[in-house]
Parts: C-alpha cells; sequence; structure tokens
C-alpha cells in the first residue's frame, strides 16, 4: 500500500487489486462512520481510494503506510437485482471474444454476482466486478456517439449500465428498465461502491 | 408563479445558475460544481445581504440581461462590465435597486471572463443534491439560462449586514498557478517536468467549467502505458495525450485516466476563472505545506 499526497489535502492510497481497493475502501468508510477519520471525499477507483478535503494528509498517510490492507470486509447482505433482456447490439461480437454463443453469454452473465468497485463516468455509473479474468472483452475500436439509457455493457473486466443516454465505447449486451439515477430519489443512485448486484435475464 | 422571480430577457453566451456546489458525492461519479470564481460570488451575496452560499448567475464574457417582477437589490461582481437599469448606467461591485418590470443589463466584461450577478432573496431553483449549481458535465442541476425562461427568487433576510462596496482583484494580465507535483509527475520525463514548472503557456479557448485548458509547450511521458482510472480533485492538472496540460475545475469529472503531473492551489483558481484565452499561464512548483 502506497499513500500518494495530491496537493494540500487530498491522498491517493494504492493498492495492488480490484479486490484491496474495494476493501480498503469498506475499511475507510467504516473509521469515517465510526468517526475516527475527518474527510469530505472517499472516492475509490481500479487500484485507488483517493481521500479528499483531509487536515493533515501526511500523518494519515504514514499511518496508512505503516499497515496491512485490511481483510475484504463482510459482505453486505442485500442484492439489488436488475432485470435484463440481453438484446444488446453487441452480443454477439462479446460471444465471438467469448468463443461461445450469445445465448451462453446471457446465462454467464446473468450468473455471476457483482460488485460495484466504484463509480464515475457520469451520476449512477457504477464499474462492476465479477466476471473471471477470461471473459474480459476490449472496447469497440469506435465509440459510439450516443448510447442509449438503461444499456447494459462490457468494457475490460468491468460490466456497467448507462444511466442516460451519452457516447460510450462499451460493448452492450443487453438492457434494463432499472432506473439507475434519479436525483429526487432518496438515494438517488440505485448503485453505490460495495453494492452487490445481480442482473436477472429477462424475455 | 408569485412575483418574486426573474425573467431572463438576454441570456448571453453561457449563463447559469451557481452556488457552493454539492461536494461529498463523488463517489457516486457527482461532481462538485459550484462557482468558479468563489470569492466573486460570496462578494455579490455580501452586497446584497444574502448569505454566502445563496445561488447567483455567473455569466461568460458578454453578461446577460434580465427583468425581475419585484423590486429587487442586485450586486454585479466578477469580470468587470458595464451595468444598466432601464438604461441608465449603475455600480458595478456595489449593491443597485432594481424596480419591479425594469430591465438589469449586465454588460460585456471588459476584463476578466465571469461576471456574477446576485439578487437579494438568490435565485430559488430547486436543489439538486443540496445545490443549485448548474453542472455542465454530468447535467445535473438547472439546464443553462435560455431567453425568456423565468427563475424563482427566494425570499430576502432584511437582518443580514450589508457591505456597500469591497475591493475585488483585477483579472489576471498573466496567471500565475502554484503547484504541487504529482501523484504522477513521475509518468514524465525529467525534461518534461522541467518545462511544466519553468515555460510559459497560455490559455485556450477550448476552456470552460470542467478545465483550463493550454496551448503552448507539450509534455512529454517518461513511458507508454495506461493509468487505470482514479479519483481526481479540482486544480489537478491532467496531462492527455496530446501532451497540453488541463487544470481541472469545478465541473471536473470525478475520476479520469489520464495522468495527473500536478495540483493547482485552490486559492490560485479563482483567477483561472477570470483568465481570458491568450493569457499567458505559468506553473510555479511549490512544497507541499
Amino acid at each position: 500500500m502506497r499513500a500518494l499526497p495530491v496537493g494540500n489535502g487530498a491522498l491517493l492510497v494504492e493498492v495492488s487489486s480490484d479486490e484491496e481497493a474495494q476493501a480498503l475502501h469498506a475499511e475507510l468508510v467504516r473509521r469515517r462512520t465510526e468517526g475516527s477519520l475527518s474527510v469530505r471525499e472517499i472516492v475509490p477507483a481500479a487500484r485507488t481510494v483517493l481521500l479528499d478535503g483531509l487536515a493533515d494528509p501526511v500523518r494519515l498517510a504514514a499511518q496508512l503506510t505503516a499497515s496491512e490492507v485490511p481483510p475484504a470486509p463482510p459482505r453486505p447482505r442485500e442484492v439489488v437485482e436488475l432485470p435484463v433482456r440481453y438484446d444488446g447490439p453487441d452480443l454477439a461480437d462479446v460471444a465471438a471474444h467469448w468463443g461461445v454463443s450469445p445465448e451462453e453469454v446471457a446465462r454467464v452473465h446473468a450468473g455471476t454476482e457483482f460488485t460495484v468497485a466504484f463509480c464515475g463516468f457520469a451520476p449512477g455509473f457504477g464499474y462492476l466486478t465479477g466476471l473471471p479474468a477470461h471473459y474480459d472483452v476490449p472496447r469497440r475500436a469506435t465509440p459510439r456517439t450516443a448510447v442509449p439509457p438503461g444499456s447494459v455493457a462490457l468494457a475490460g473486466p468491468y460490466t456497467g449500465v448507462y444511466p442516460r443516454s451519452s457516447p460510450g465505447g462499451w460493448q452492450l449486451i443487453g438492457t434494463t428498465d432499472a432506473v439507475l439515477w434519479d436525483h429526487a430519489r432518496v438515494p438517488a443512485a440505485l448503485l453505490s461502491p460495495g453494492t452487490r448486484v445481480r442482473f436477472v435475464g429477462a424475455p | 408563479m408569485t412575483d418574486r422571480a426573474l425573467s431572463v430577457v438576454r441570456a448571453g453566451a453561457l449563463t447559469t445558475v451557481q452556488d457552493r456546489g454539492r461536494p461529498g458525492h463523488a463517489h457516486l461519479g457527482v461532481p462538485r460544481s459550484g462557482a468558479l470564481d468563489r470569492p466573486a460570488a460570496e462578494l455579490a451575496n455580501r452586497l446584497v445581504g444574502n448569505r454566502p452560499e445563496a445561488a447567483v448567475l455567473e455569466t461568460t464574457l458578454n453578461g446577460c440581461a434580465v427583468r425581475p417582477r419585484s423590486t429587487v437589490t442586485v450586486a454585479v461582481t466578477g469580470a468587470p462590465c458595464r451595468i444598466t437599469v432601464d438604461g441608465r448606467a449603475a455600480a458595478w461591485g456595489a449593491p443597485v435597486r432594481v424596480p419591479a418590470g425594469a430591465l438589469l443589463t449586465v454588460g460585456t466584461a471588459v476584463s476578466g471572463l465571469r461576471s456574477y450577478v446576485a439578487v437579494s432573496g438568490g435565485i430559488a431553483v430547486e436543489p439538486v443534491l443540496g445545490s443549485r449549481s448548474t453542472d455542465l458535465l454530468s447535467g445535473l442541476g438547472p439546464v443553462p439560462l435560455t431567453d425568456g425562461a423565468v427563475l424563482p427568487l427566494g425570499t430576502p433576510t432584511p437582518l443580514r449586514t450589508r457591505v456597500d462596496t469591497a475591493p475585488q482583484p483585477a483579472p489576471p494580465a498573466e496567471l500565475v498557478l502554484r503547484v504541487t507535483l504529482g501523484p504522477r509527475a513521475d509518468w514524465f520525463t525529467p525534461e518534461a517536468v522541467r518545462v511544466f514548472t519553468s515555460r510559459a503557456f497560455q490559455v485556450s479557448s477550448a476552456s470552460n467549467r470542467i478545465g483550463l485548458r493550454t496551448e503552448g509547450p507539450t509534455l512529454e511521458r517518461a513511458f507508454e502505458g495506461e493509468l487505470p482510472s482514479e479519483g481526481m480533485v479540482l486544480g489537478a492538472v491532467q496531462v492527455p495525450p496530446d501532451g497540453r496540460p488541463v487544470v481541472f475545475l469545478a465541473d471536473h469529472p470525478t475520476t479520469g485516466g489520464y495522468p495527473v503531473i500536478g495540483v493547482v492551489r485552490e486559492t490560485d483558481l479563482p483567477p483561472a476563472a477570470q483568465a481570458v484565452p491568450g493569457t499567458p499561464v505559468r506553473f510555479v512548483e511549490v512544497r507541499r505545506r
């Protein structure tokens, strides 16, 4: 674990895997909840957790680098289920990458339990991990100028759902009617870091 | 709608509603947003007796024109500009009474880029995640002003103490941005780091509320490769593949995959909001406090 100073009030804590980043994120959120860590933002990402709005980043850096990456926390009991129709325009391409039939892509995807590793790109867009590494797929060579909202998509090791129409280069395998982001709802984001997610195939 | 409202007669090039933004939601992919020249926005609020966090209008380059439906006090700060009330010149940087139905025009910036218009009672559009700010990256908050739009106003708080005038910094002829290096300065050649902290850049016309883009020297990477997405802070200087540094402003993305060579001190960012395209920029390395 390495803690890189960012400006005068932030730290970027670097670990070596998605799993470690998720465990570290959970531990830092726990410390903030119990009151032993005062910080404005805790932003997990692929291999890092950013702590922004710290009074004394140097002291915290020393503390963190002297400690081990915490063990993975107990998983939350609740699982968010997202109904999905596996009808995406890139389903056949993904099937070709995986070397299986489109039906098998749907079966594997709906049979996987995902975790929201981190969010970004747009409010409510989660980067979901859970698929084994041999199912990684590249981004499309040419991004689409408009991906429809509710598109269920794959890129690299991640699955994501587009909360609203936006440009995007991910491989679209399906569609969900779930509302990923509604700022009038509490909470606004259906998915946040650490959330367990299951895609449920619908005809 | 009640008469506590403002009709937009001329929206201008880009006029948005801004307050202190919505920090604390970066982990959901929500940018902080908020007024780019926060001291100017807060001064405008003080001049009309508002709380400092009240929502104001942020104009871009060519001002705007609005007509309040009830008599209000307004103040315009930030980029200096000509102000009129029903055609008569009025003071910039001071409280101005605008009678019900009168036309307030905020002219083109004489220098600087963004003027702030505070109205007594504040702009009272519906807040989103605790803020009324327009976020141009993610589309949260009210849409930018359009001709003919009507904005609700809040109720003025008459007990607030008011200031009548206050000094304001002139928009910068040269932008000097103090930076601490890192977290990814090691992704660049030592020569690139030297160029970054010693050569002159210019503000690019492609700058916006998301980032201040630069023209000038390009910074060479020490090695190729992709950085996994990581959290971004306000003032981060990200270097995309074209090698031209971009300083992240209020509507910056919460995560990004291009290396950050350094971070600009937050207190140096309000002047960056007022730097017109072509303004010389220098990044000066300072030690971490």
